[in-house]
């Protein structure tokens, strides 16, 4: 690709604490304009990766490139153009929102005036515009999450990086957030957010890749990830005897995996399974079209969330 | 050095001035309680030992004990002003509150943030030092000129315990491990510096080691200007100060560097 269309690349990067290898030979590429998805489970190496991007840690291998700067020898430079949404809430407590983002603007080195300036239109974008003068300690979840991506957005960044920005909100807060980033998108700005939210990933990516232990194990489009991994629908069964299920659907389908006690079955004709399964009332049956759930479970053979 | 520890020291002159106002903020929305509980213990030290002991001790060095003690205590208190800043409040922001972590998404380098809380933690040495200082003037045991010219010092002071407090804090666990820090090396320097009593009443050997100790040094500084003496060896006091801010300065955030940033 050719650099200035390139927002961040990361080439063969490797991350070890102590002897235990966090992030293992990753790479990828996230165009200028593009939402791309960092998606795995707990421990998977996710905020590794961000801090190595953000140059807060230096990898032990690998090249990564953010804006054009190399990083970390250049990060400090990158940063100003970069906005960050931590996993874990960093705002001042006893401070108001409006003063959250009046100290934070002044880490960039903007002027009183040059915050004042912003903060209307950052307050409306974030919705808090009748919160600017409460502490931030009085704020609800969703509120301080809203309130942390204003913040990202002081500086007027061109890329922003988000490490789980909707982990322990309820889902209205959730979609909010989602609507809000799809605003950001439209705007032409490069997001790059982690997330273990299938859903998130489906519906606010252009790619993403999947990480599994500091691997990465798949990478493309949520469409084209689900078309090549499952490309058909699904059957969940929840009950009943596993293994005389397994014996019962096994030649419809392509192929089945169990997951905690739920069956889920990978069929290309479900009517011809549905037969089967009529007035069994020991099971709760579910047929809904194939997700990113789906593509990590057949490529790990574990369930994300669980 | 190499360009890893180039990238955590102050990035420019000015970049600290950010974080600085950040706790002069957060200090406003508390200020009078702060200024009432740090001036309440010294104050109360000042006139209890003062009177109290002046009345047995009588005359010291030439000077009531009052008099004496009033300019052991502006040192004292610049000391500790600084350190509890920095133990307790920028260990928090650095710890807990993940305040030095938002900070390290900007364009801030470690060093500017550390330097930004060093020059904080010598601001309220300043007041609490200063607020001595007016008490001993108001009282008759200090002239007012004297207190404005043992300013800098004072700051120099807050300077010095701030930044060894940084070394304390980059290397703590948690909190419990302060009190080591605090009855080990502060206490003793309280009593072996020369602050509330002459350290010709120390042994020989006690008295070259006290002399090396930054407490030392800026008591006497102090204490002559607060009594109008002539002050002696003022190089060598200042540049010993300059020493032990400075070199804590680098050592900490080379250690807040290993610490935070992997
Ligand atoms: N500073 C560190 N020292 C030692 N081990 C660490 C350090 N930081 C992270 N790890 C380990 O690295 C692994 C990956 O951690 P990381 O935080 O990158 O995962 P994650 O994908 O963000 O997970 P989560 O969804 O829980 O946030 C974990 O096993 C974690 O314990
Ligand atoms: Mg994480």
């Amino acid at each position: 690709m050719n650099m200035s269309t390139v927002a961040i690349d990361l080439a063969g990067v490797k991350k070890s604490f102590g002897d235990k290898l966090i992030v293992n030979d990753l790479s990828f590429s996230v165009a200028r304009g593009e939402c791309f998805g960092l998606l795995g489970p707990n421990g998977a190496g996710k905020s590794t990766t961000v801090r190595m991007l953000l140059g807060m840690i230096s990898p032990d291998a690998g090249s990564i490139t953010i804006l054009d700067e190399p990083v970390p020898s250049r990060a400090r430079a990158a940063r100003v153009r970069v906005g960050v949404v931590p996993q874990f809430d960093n705002l001042e407590p006893e401070f108001t929102v409006r003063e959250n983002l009046l100290v934070f603007g002044r880490y960039f080195g903007m002027s009183t005036r040059k915050i004042a300036a912003v903060v209307p239109s950052l307050l409306e974008f974030a919705r808090l515009e009748v919160k600017a003068d409460v502490r931030v300690s009085e704020l609800s979840g969703g509120m301080k999450r809203r309130l942390t991506l204003a913040r990202a957005l002081i500086n007027d960044p061109h890329l922003l990086v988000m490490d789980e920005p909707t982990t322990g909100l309820d889902p209205h807060a959730r979609h909010l957030i989602w609507e809000r980033l799809r605003v950001l998108l439209a705007r032409g700005k490069t997001i790059l957010l982690t997330t273990h939210f299938m859903e998130e990933a489906e519906r606010l990516c252009d790619r993403l890749c999947v990480l599994e232990s500091g691997c990465k194990i798949a990478e493309g489009k949520p469409d084209a990830l689900i078309d090549e991994h499952i490309g058909c629908n699904v059957i969940e069964i929840y009950g009943g005897d596993v293994h005389q299920l397994r014996e019962l659907i096994r030649p419809y389908a392509k192929h089945i995996e169990l997951s905690g006690e739920t069956l889920f079955c990978y069929v290309p004709y479900p009517e011809q399974v549905r037969p089967h399964l009529s007035g069994r009332s020991d099971l709760r049956v579910l047929q809904r079209p194939p997700n990113l759930e789906d593509v990590f479970l057949r490529l790990t053979g574990r369930e994300m969330e669980k | 050095m190499d360009g890893a520890y180039a990238s955590v020291m102050p990035a420019n002159a000015y970049n600290w001035i950010a974080v600085w106002r950040r706790n002069f903020l957060a200090w406003r929305k508390v200020a009078l309680a702060s200024l009432l509980g740090n001036l309440a213990d010294p104050i109360t030290n000042l006139l209890g030992l003062g009177f109290g002991l002046g009345l047995i001790v009588g005359r010291v060095e030439g000077t009531s004990y009052i008099a004496f003690l009033a300019a052991g205590m502006v040192a004292i208190s610049a000391m500790t002003s600084a350190t509890f800043e920095t133990l307790y409040a920028a260990f928090a922001r650095m710890d807990a509150k993940r305040t030095w972590e938002a900070i390290l998404f900007t364009q801030l380098t470690l060093g500017d943030i550390v330097l930004g809380e060093l020059v904080w933690a010598a601001s309220k040495s300043v007041l609490a030092g200063t607020a001595i200082g007016i008490v001993a003037a108001a009282l008759g045991y200090a002239s007012w000129s004297s207190i404005l010219f043992a300013i800098p010092t004072i700051a120099l002071t807050g300077l010095v315990f701030g930044s060894l407090a940084m070394v304390v804090i980059s290397l703590s666990p948690t909190y419990d491990y302060f009190v080591f820090y605090h009855s080990l090396l502060l206490t003793p320097m309280v009593f072996l510096c020369g602050a509330v009593f002459p350290t010709s009443q120390l042994p020989e050997s006690f008295r070259n080691f006290a002399g090396v100790l930054p407490l030392s040094h800026s008591v006497d500084l102090i204490r002559p200007m607060m009594l109008e003496h002539s002050v002696g060896d003022v190089l060598l006091h200042v540049s010993a100060l300059f020493l032990y801010a400075v070199l804590p300065f680098f050592v900490s955030t080379l250690l807040f560097r290993r610490r935070l940033l992997r």
